[in-house]
């Protein structure tokens, strides 16, 4: 364990101590202490069944859904526990948003799957108010020009770079504090990746971004900090230039110079 | 391997090539009989969609062939006058201002049981005299008796009943005739037979004969097979009006039963149940009872639902409660499977944005399922209206000749109609007549079915 303690670039948003994640009786991560920078985007990588997604899925509790899954430890997002038994689940997904590896909108149309979440959480009382919400998130992420006469028709009609911008336009329509992305480029061809890309970057004005990637030079071009986990372990945290160029650990070194992975 | 068309300085290096290595050869000497496997398998699925075609055609041939020329029956068309001297009743009741519902209807029943009593059958046969003259005479009144069947003098004092204004009027009417002079008609009956085996008279086949000659018998389309409740004493107006609303109303109790309870029990053990032993027992089960004979529902339902509830026998309400619980496990294990096959990424994308368990289901997962909710449940009615063996056991194989007026009553249901007329002593007639219920119990079938598609295809979404 050679976690990193770097919460001296800035406000820390989220908090992870002695993070344990159990499916049945099999453990799948080991205790990772981790902090979220607000307004940083940080990347997780390492290899395939590292645990790196299932740590993100920790962070906004998608884990729950599993029956069998089980989370130790103390996860905290501004001071305050969200595994808490007061804290509702609902809430707190409406502040941590995620974007899925596949994309993955409603069979609605395009205004619906984005007029989702606000009309949800009631954001937006009036219809004018909505197409607001509507436009800007499809603004922010880039997609309005495309989109713009076609509103009414199916999301599941876009192309795949569409597609997962519309799911990205439609999990900040609910204004999050923070976004969690799970291998969000691993089905798109390598122009909507970088489409996706300079969106991310772009939206961490005004985010906290969470990305899991397989990809160690998107996690180079697109992250402030770089978390690399193996066997379900958080091996090292750093600066992406740092992890990157001058690594602490060996077995980081093997796997950003491809010895493994 | 060779290849012409190579250049001549390749030609020398493509010959070489020709040696496969060992594992190519051994793949090469396979391929033979995987192709031939394949030819079998693909001749086989063939050869056994085909037998199953030619059957289901040799079914539907046999069916129609003989059930189709049960919707035309000999119909007798006669000028039948309403002579006031026999219909002697008094004015129908019209409803006073100071009168309630209740002192009306009992003062409108004691009419219709006045004018019951009127011997239509005596218009009839005044009618029937003036195209056959000779049946007046003494000799051969118990033959003229036998033209019309009996049933019709109800569906002449209907009539009266419907507008008393016809009294003293003459009205052509169509009347059904005997059974067995359609019989005779059609043919179903050997003509070179003996008079001791046949069942008309020959003065009754004489007449016949010379009747349908002169176009006063013949066939017309037989609306008594739809309006008409079964009849034992006058089969030719025997109809399947009362096995039918039978059959509706229970398919209403299962309708507004199984498949809400059905599709309500799904989406919880799919969605919400937490997966354990309890939920996998429960699993099991429902499986079990998908397989259980349907003749064990009728005895479930004949000691719970007669035995300790105490509700009617013979009645559709009890039909369809053990229909209900026959198609319960059907409905389920549909829903179960449609709910099974929508990604999950549905639901967690809508969980991901902050929708509770239930908003994802009823939002996002139920609008894309159902189709196939829609299709279970009408396969799972369709299955139910087709079913006979546990009515058998509730009572609902009795003779019943009234339309039932409500769910309580006694009333029998379309297959088990075909059970009875299957078993009528009055084979010629009624061979025709279940055939004809055949048809319409495979048309309602069809027509479930046919909606099923409809639904699917009209709801269907890709995701």
């Amino acid at each position: 364990m050679t976690a990193i303690e770097t919460n001296s670039i800035g406000k820390v948003k989220m908090t992870a101590r002695d993070v344990r994640v159990f499916y049945g009786d099999n453990e799948a991560i080991h205790g990772v202490d981790l902090d979220v920078i607000e307004n940083e985007v940080i990347a997780f990588i390492g290899p395939s069944g590292c645990g790196k997604s299932t740590f993100l899925r920790c962070l906004n509790r998608m884990n729950d859904t599993i029956d069998i899954c089980r989370v130790t430890g103390s996860i905290k997002m501004d001071g305050r526990d969200i595994y808490d038994p007061s804290l509702d689940v609902v809430q707190l997904r409406a502040q941590v948003g995620m974007v899925f590896q596949k994309p993955n909108p409603f069979p609605k149309s395009i205004y619906e799957n984005i007029a989702y979440g606000p009309r949800l959480h009631g954001l937006a009382s009036r219809k004018s108010e909505l197409d607001d919400v509507v436009e800007s998130s499809l603004r922010r992420a880039g997609l309005w020009n495309e989109v713009k006469d076609r509103l009414d028709q199916p999301g599941t009609g876009l192309s795949g770079g569409q597609q997962q911008r519309l799911c990205i336009a439609r999990s900040i329509a609910v204004s999050p504090d923070v976004i969690l992305m799970d291998e969000p480029c691993s089905a798109l061809d390598p122009i909507a990746t970088s489409i996706i890309e300079e969106l991310i970057d772009e939206l961490k004005q005004n985010f906290t971004i969470v990305i899991v990637t397989h990809n160690m030079q998107q996690a180079a071009r697109v992250s402030d900090r770089t978390a690399f986990f193996h066997l379900g372990d958080l091996i090292e945290i750093g600066a992406t230039n740092e992890v990157f160029t001058n690594p602490i650990n060996k077995r980081t070194e093997d796997y950003i110079t491809g010895r493994y992975g | 391997m060779t290849d012409n068309k190579l250049s001549s300085t390749d030609q020398d290096v493509a010959v070489e090539p020709v040696l496969l290595s060992k594992t190519q050869q051994q793949v090469a000497a396979s391929l033979a009989r995987r192709h031939r496997q394949e030819k079998l398998f693909k001749g086989a699925g063939l050869g056994a969609v085909i037998i199953s075609l030619i059957l289901v055609a040799i079914l539907f041939v046999n069916i129609f062939a003989k059930g189709v020329p049960a919707f035309w029956q000999a119909h007798i068309t006669l000028d039948i006058y309403f002579d006031p001297a026999v219909i002697s009743v008094s004015e129908k009741p019209v409803q006073g201002g100071d009168e309630t519902d209740n002192e009306f209807r009992q003062r409108f029943i004691e009419w219709q049981t006045e004018v019951g009593m009127v011997n239509f059958n005596r218009l009839i046969l005044e009618g029937l005299y003036q195209v056959l003259p000779e049946a007046k005479s003494r000799e051969y009144r118990r033959d003229a008796a036998r033209i019309v069947t009996s049933g019709e003098r109800y569906a002449v004092r209907d009539m009266v009943i419907e507008n008393p204004d016809i009294i003293g009027q003459t009205k052509t009417v169509h009347l059904l005739t005997d059974a067995n002079i359609d019989v005779w008609l059609k043919g179903n009956i050997d003509r070179s037979l003996p008079d001791s085996q046949q069942q008309l008279s020959p003065k009754v086949r004489q007449w016949v004969e010379m009747l349908s000659a002169q176009g006063v018998i013949e066939n017309r389309f037989s609306f008594a097979l739809f309006m008409n409740p079964d009849s034992r004493s006058s089969p030719a107006s025997a109809g399947l009006a009362g096995a039918f609303v039978g059959s509706l109303y229970m398919m209403l109790v299962v309708i507004f039963l199984a498949v809400p309870m059905g599709v309500a029990a799904a989406i919880y053990l799919e969605e919400f149940a937490p997966k354990n032993k309890l939920t996998d027992l429960v699993e099991v089960n429902i499986n079990n009872l998908a397989a259980v004979p349907s003749i064990v529902f009728g005895l479930l339902g004949a000691s719970v639902f007669i035995g300790w509830f105490k509700l009617p026998m013979s009645a559709p309400i009890v039909g369809g409660l053990v229909l209900s619980l026959m198609t319960l496990p059907t409905v389920i294990i549909a829903t179960r499977s449609t709910l099974k096959a929508i990604p999950p990424s549905i639901r967690q994308a809508a969980l991901g944005l902050g929708a509770s368990k239930m908003q994802a289901v009823f939002h996002h997962v139920l609008p894309l399922a159902i189709p196939g909710i829609l299709t279970g449940a009408i396969i799972g009615v369709a299955q139910a209206l087709g079913e006979t063996a546990p009515l058998l056991l509730i009572g609902m194989k009795s003779f019943v000749a009234q339309i039932p007026a409500g769910p309580f009553e006694q009333s029998t249901a379309l297959p088990v109609q075909i059970y009875l007329w299957q078993g009528n002593e009055l084979r010629n007639f009624f061979e025709a007549r279940t055939s004809a219920a055949i048809i319409v119990l495979l048309a309602l079938m069809l027509t479930l079915n046919g909606l099923a598609i409809w639904l699917r295809k009209k709801y269907e979404k890709r995701w």
